[in-house]
C-alpha cells in the first residue's frame, strides 16, 4: 500500500478524534450530573454546612456551564482532577495503578485466547465433521455460553479452595494471581476465536485459490500456512480490535470475583458513587483506548486483505 | 451482584466441584468424603495461656503479622476526611486520640493520661503523655491536637464528620465560615496540656474523642506534602502502626510503630488489610487461609457458614437498629397515630429475623438497641404481648382509624436495591395483607436515587431507615428526630419532644439524663414515627488463632490488642488438651 494514502489516512483518523472525544466528554459530563443523587449524598444525611463546604472545595456550588468549561480547560492539560471518592488520590494516579493491571491481564488474555483459539479453530477446520471438530465446537460454545461469574467462582472453589495450588483472589503482580484472573478472561474469547477461525478456514479451504495451490501440487503445510491462514484469519482480526479493548479496560465482574485492582471496577463504583471526576475520567481514557485499537486493527485488516487499499 | 458463589450444602458443593473439574477439564484433588469437601483441613491453634496479663510467648505464632478483610477501598486515610467504616478499621490502628478503646469498647486514656472535667461539665482538661511521640521521633505536643481540631473544623478542610466536634465552643460557627478555626474552643495551657470548653456538658463528649475527627495530625509533614501527605513515607501518625504500603484496591500494609508510647504490649508486627469488595470472595479467601478476619459474612451464605464453620463465626450485637420510616407528612400517615401503630403491631418480628433474615439479629420493639452503657431502652407495653394480641389490638387500631378490610389504604415500601431490604420488605407487606388486608406495592431505588427520595420526603410513604451511631450514646439516635434535624426525613414533629432533648443536653448526672433519654425515646415510640424492626449485629469470620480481641456493640477491634497464637503441631495432634473455646463476650 502506498505510504501517502496510510498518512494521509492516519492525519485524517486522527484529525476526527477530536469531535468524537468532545461529543464524549459532553454527554457524559451532563448525564452524570443529570442522575439523581450527588456524591455527598449518605444514609448519614450530611449537616447543610459540612455539603456547602465539601461543594466548594469541588466548585460543584458553580453554575453547571462554568463547570463544565472548567472541566474542559482541565482537560486539556491532561489534568482529570482529584477523585471525590478516593479523596487521597486524583484521577490521573488512579488509572495509572489500575491500567496496567488491566492491560497485563488482558493482554495476557488475549495472547492466550489468540494461540489457544487459532489452534483450536485450524486443528477443527482441517478435521471437519469428525470427532476433534465436533468437541472443539462443543466446548467452545459451552465457553461462549457460561458466563464468568459462573466459571470465576467454580475455578477459585476447585483450584484455590479445596486445591489450594493457587490464590483465591488479591493482587500483587505474581504469576500466581494471573493464573485465574487470565483464564476466566481468556476462555469466552478462546471459545469465540475459534469458532471464526474455523468458520473462514472452512471457506478459504474451498476456495479457488487454495484450490489452484492444491493443483500444482505444493504439500499441505506450505498451502495452509502461506496461502490459507491469513485470509482466513482477517475476521479473527477485525474481532480483536474490540475484544481487546473489552479486556485491557478490565471486566467488572472479573475483577470483582478476583479481588483485582483493574480499571474496570472504577466505572461502575465510580457512577455508583456520584464520583463525577473519577467516571468522567475513566470514560474519556475509555473513549481514547477504543479508538485507538479499532484505528489499529483497520491498519492491520489493510495490511492483511489485498481487498482494501487507502490510497485508492 | 451477583448469584451466590459458594454452595448451600455439602452434596451440592461435591456436585459443583465434580461439575466444574469435568467441565474445565482441571482435575480437583480427588476427595473422599463429604466433610473435607465442605470444610477445609484447618490448623488449631494452641490453648491461649496469660502470664501476667499477656500472652505466654512460648504459645504465639512466629509470624505475628495478621490480614484483616476490609470491605472496600477506604476513602482515605486523612484522619479529618474519613468517613466509612473501612478507613475508620485502618486510623485507629495509625492514629490515637485524647482517649482511645479498651478491647470490650470501654473509653481508656490514650494520648491523654488523664483528664479533669470542669463541675459544669464544659470544661476538660486532658494531660498528655509525656513518653508519647510521633512516628518519626517528634514528640507530641498539646499544639498538636489544637492544630488537629482546628483543622478538622475548617471548612476549607471540607471534613464529613466534622460535626462530631459541635459540642465544642464556636465549632459551628468555624464550620460555617463565620468565624476563623482560631477561635475554636481548644487551647494548649503548656506543652503537654490540653483544654477544651464545650457549649454545653456532653455526657457522651470523651467518646468522641476516641473518633478519627479528634486526631492529632503533624503539621510539618501536613505542611510539606499538602494532599500527598497520607501516602506511606510521607505519613505521620501517633498510633501503634505506622504505614508502609498503601496500593490502590489491593492491600494497606501497616507495621508496629517502635515509637508508640505503649509499643511494648504490642504483638503484631504487620497488619495487612485487603480491600475485597465482593464478600464471597472474601469467604473464599478466608477457606483458603489467605485472610484471619473478613469484613463481614454475605446474607445469602450466613446459614452455610453457621453449619461448617462454627468455631469461625462470630456474631455479636451492633449498636445500630434496622427500621422503616413512615412520612408523616405524606397520607394516609398524617395525623393518624392509630393507623400507623396497627401497622407496627402487625407485623411478627420473630417470624422476621428468625425465618427471613436468620442473623441472629434480636427483633425489637425500640429505637434504641441495647448494650450502651447503663441505659434501658424504652419499651412499650406491646413488646410484652403475645403476637395474637398484637394483631388484635392492631385490628382495633385499623378500625379506629377509619379502615376495613375492604376499605383498607394502599400503602408503598421504598427501599435502596437490596436482596435483604427485598426480602424484609416482602414479609412485611405479607403480614399486613394477612393482618389488615393492607395492599402494599414495593419499591425499589438505586442507592443514592434512594437517599435523594428519602430526604426530601416528598413522594416517600414507608421508607427503609436505619442508624448505627458513631458514639456510644442514646442521644445519638434520639437526635434524629429533632424537628430541626437534617435527617429527620420523617416529618416527625413534636414540641414536647424537642424540649426535653434540649433539657437532656443540659442535664449532668448520668441516671437523671438516663431516664429523661427514656421518656423521650417513651413519647417517640407512642408517636410511631417508625416501624422497628431489629437490631442489627456484626458477623464475620475469624481465625481461632487471632486472639486478644473482644465483642463489642461499636464493632471497633484495635489491632494493637491481638496477636496469632501458634498452630497445635499436627504430628502431636491428640497429646495436647483440647482447646476449648473461651467466651469471648466481655
Amino acid at each position: 500500500m502506498s505510504q501517502e494514502g496510510l498518512l494521509r489516512h492516519i492525519a485524517a483518523r486522527l484529525f476526527g478524534l477530536v469531535p468524537t472525544l468532545l461529543m464524549l466528554i459532553t454527554i457524559a459530563f451532563f448525564l452524570i450530573r443529570v442522575a439523581p443523587g450527588g456524591p455527598f449524598d449518605a444514609e448519614k444525611t450530611l449537616p447543610p454546612e459540612i455539603i456547602a463546604n465539601l461543594e466548594a472545595k469541588y466548585h460543584l456550588d458553580e453554575p453547571l456551564v462554568q463547570q463544565y468549561f472548567r472541566y474542559l480547560g482541565q482537560i486539556i492539560v491532561l489534568d482529570f482532577g482529584p477523585s471525590f471518592q478516593y479523596k487521597d488520590w486524583t484521577v490521573n494516579e488512579l488509572i495509572a495503578r489500575g491500567f496496567p493491571v488491566s492491560l497485563t491481564l488482558g493482554g495476557l488474555a488475549m495472547l492466550l485466547a489468540f494461540v489457544v483459539g487459532t489452534a483450536v479453530g485450524i486443528l477443527a477446520a482441517l478435521k471437519q465433521n469428525s470427532v476433534v471438530d465436533y468437541s472443539a465446537m462443543g466446548f467452545a460454545m459451552l465457553g461462549v455460553s457460561i458466563p464468568n461469574f459462573v466459571i470465576a467462582p467454580l475455578l477459585i472453589l476447585c483450584l484455590a479452595v479445596y486445591a489450594g495450588w493457587l490464590p483465591a483472589g488479591g493482587w500483587d503482580w505474581t504469576i500466581p494471581h494471573m493464573v485465574l484472573p487470565v483464564i476466566t478472561l481468556a476462555l469466552p474469547v478462546i471459545a469465540y476465536i475459534a469458532r471464526l477461525t474455523r468458520g473462514s478456514m472452512i471457506e478459504v479451504l474451498h476456495s479457488n485459490f487454495v484450490r489452484t495451490a492444491r493443483a500444482k501440487g505444493l504439500p499441505e503445510r506450505i498451502v495452509i500456512g502461506r496461502h490459507a491462514l491469513k485470509p482466513a484469519m482477517l475476521p479473527v482480526i477485525s474481532y480483536m480490535g474490540p475484544a481487546m479493548a473489552g479486556l485491557i479496560t478490565g471486566s467488572v465482574v472479573v475483577e470483582r470475583i478476583y479481588s483485582i485492582p483493574g480499571l474496570g471496577s472504577y466505572f461502575v463504583q465510580g457512577a455508583l458513587n456520584r464520583d463525577y471526576t473519577l467516571v468522567m475520567g475513566v470514560v474519556i481514557f475509555y473513549g481514547i483506548i477504543i479508538i485507538v485499537l479499532n484505528f489499529i486493527v483497520d491498519i492491520l485488516y489493510a495490511w492483511m486483505n489485498p481487498k482494501i487499499r487507502y490510497d485508492e | 451482584m451477583f448469584p451466590p458463589a459458594a454452595p448451600r450444602s455439602g452434596r451440592q458443593a461435591a456436585l459443583i466441584a465434580v461439575l466444574g473439574a469435568a467441565l474445565l477439564g482441571t482435575g480437583c484433588e480427588p476427595v473422599s468424603d463429604e466433610s473435607s469437601l465442605t470444610r477445609e483441613k484447618r490448623p488449631r491453634p494452641v490453648e491461649l495461656i496469660m502470664i501476667d496479663g499477656r500472652p505466654d510467648p512460648a504459645g504465639l505464632a512466629d509470624k505475628q503479622s495478621l490480614r484483616r478483610g476490609n470491605g472496600e477501598e477506604p476513602q482515605t486515610l486523612d484522619p479529618h476526611l474519613s468517613a466509612g467504616i473501612p478507613s475508620s478499621h485502618i486510623l485507629r490502628d495509625l492514629f490515637e486520640g485524647l482517649t482511645t478503646e479498651a478491647p470490650n469498647g470501654k473509653i481508656i486514656p490514650g494520648a491523654a493520661v488523664r483528664w479533669n472535667i470542669s463541675r459544669d461539665g464544659r470544661t476538660y482538661t486532658f494531660y498528655l503523655r509525656r513518653d508519647a511521640s510521633w512516628s518519626n521521633g517528634d514528640p507530641i505536643t498539646a499544639e498538636d491536637f489544637v492544630f488537629g481540631l482546628r483543622r478538622s473544623a475548617d471548612p476549607r478542610t471540607a471534613s464529613n464528620y466534622a460535626n462530631i466536634l459541635l459540642p465544642i465552643v464556636n465549632a459551628r460557627e468555624v464550620l460555617q465560615g463565620e468565624l476563623p478555626p482560631g477561635e475554636l474552643g481548644v487551647s494548649s495551657l503548656d506543652e503537654y496540656t490540653l483544654q477544651i470548653n464545650l457549649t454545653s456538658s456532653t455526657p457522651y463528649f470523651l467518646g468522641l474523642l476516641s473518633h478519627a475527627s479528634t486526631y492529632p495530625v503533624h503539621r510539618r509533614s501536613l505542611e510539606q506534602h499538602g494532599s500527598r501527605f497520607s501516602r506511606p513515607g510521607n505519613l505521620v501518625s501517633n498510633g501503634a502502626f505506622v504505614l508502609t504500603a498503601w496500593e490502590v484496591r489491593s492491600r494497606i500494609v501497616v507495621e508496629r510503630n517502635p515509637r508508640y508510647w505503649d509499643a511494648a504490649n504490642v504483638i503484631l508486627n504487620e497488619v495487612i488489610y485487603l480491600p475485597i469488595e465482593d464478600q464471597p470472595t472474601a469467604i473464599k479467601m478466608f477457606r483458603s487461609r489467605e485472610l484471619d478476619w473478613t469484613y463481614e459474612v454475605p446474607n445469602n451464605q450466613f446459614a452455610w457458614l453457621a453449619d461448617h464453620y462454627p468455631d469461625e463465626l462470630v456474631i455479636s450485637p451492633w449498636l445500630g437498629s434496622y427500621f422503616f420510616g413512615f412520612n408523616l407528612m405524606a397520607e394516609p400517615f398524617v395525623d393518624n397515630p392509630d393507623l400507623r401503630l396497627a401497622l407496627v403491631l402487625a407485623i411478627d418480628r420473630k417470624l422476621v429475623t428468625g425465618k427471613v433474615t436468620q442473623f441472629g439479629e434480636e427483633p425489637s420493639f425500640a429505637l434504641v438497641p441495647p448494650g450502651i452503657g447503663d441505659y434501658e431502652p424504652a419499651t412499650p407495653e406491646w413488646a410484652a404481648w403475645t403476637q395474637i394480641e398484637r394483631e388484635d389490638e392492631a385490628r382495633r387500631l385499623f378500625e379506629r382509624a377509619g379502615y376495613s378490610r375492604d376499605n383498607a389504604p394502599r400503602i408503598e415500601i421504598r427501599y435502596n436495591t437490596s436482596e435483604n431490604h427485598k426480602k424484609i420488605a416482602l414479609a412485611i407487606a405479607s403480614m399486613w395483607k394477612q393482618v389488615l388486608g393492607v395492599n402494599t406495592s414495593l419499591i425499589n431505588e438505586e442507592w443514592r436515587v434512594f437517599l435523594q427520595n428519602r430526604n426530601t420526603a416528598v413522594i416517600t410513604q414507608v421508607f427503609r431507615a436505619g442508624w448505627i451511631s458513631d458514639y456510644n450514646d442514646p442521644y445519638s439516635f434520639l437526635e434524629l428526630f429533632r424537628t430541626q434535624s437534617g435527617l429527620n426525613d420523617f416529618g416527625f414533629s413534636n414540641s414536647s419532644f424537642d424540649a426535653l432533648l434540649d433539657e437532656i443536653s443540659l442535664e449532668r448526672i448520668p441516671a437523671r439524663r438516663s431516664r429523661m433519654m427514656q421518656a423521650a425515646e417513651g413519647i417517640l415510640l407512642a408517636e410511631s414515627p417508625i416501624i422497628p424492626v431489629y437490631t442489627y449485629v456484626t458477623k464475620r469470620l475469624v481465625d481461632p488463632h487471632v486472639r486478644g480481641w473482644q465483642n463489642n456493640v461499636m464493632d471497633h477491634h484495635y489491632s494493637r490488642h491481638m496477636f496469632k497464637l501458634k498452630s497445635i503441631n499436627s504430628k502431636a495432634r491428640g497429646a495436647l488438651p483440647v482447646v476449648e473455646p473461651e467466651p469471648r463476650d466481655p
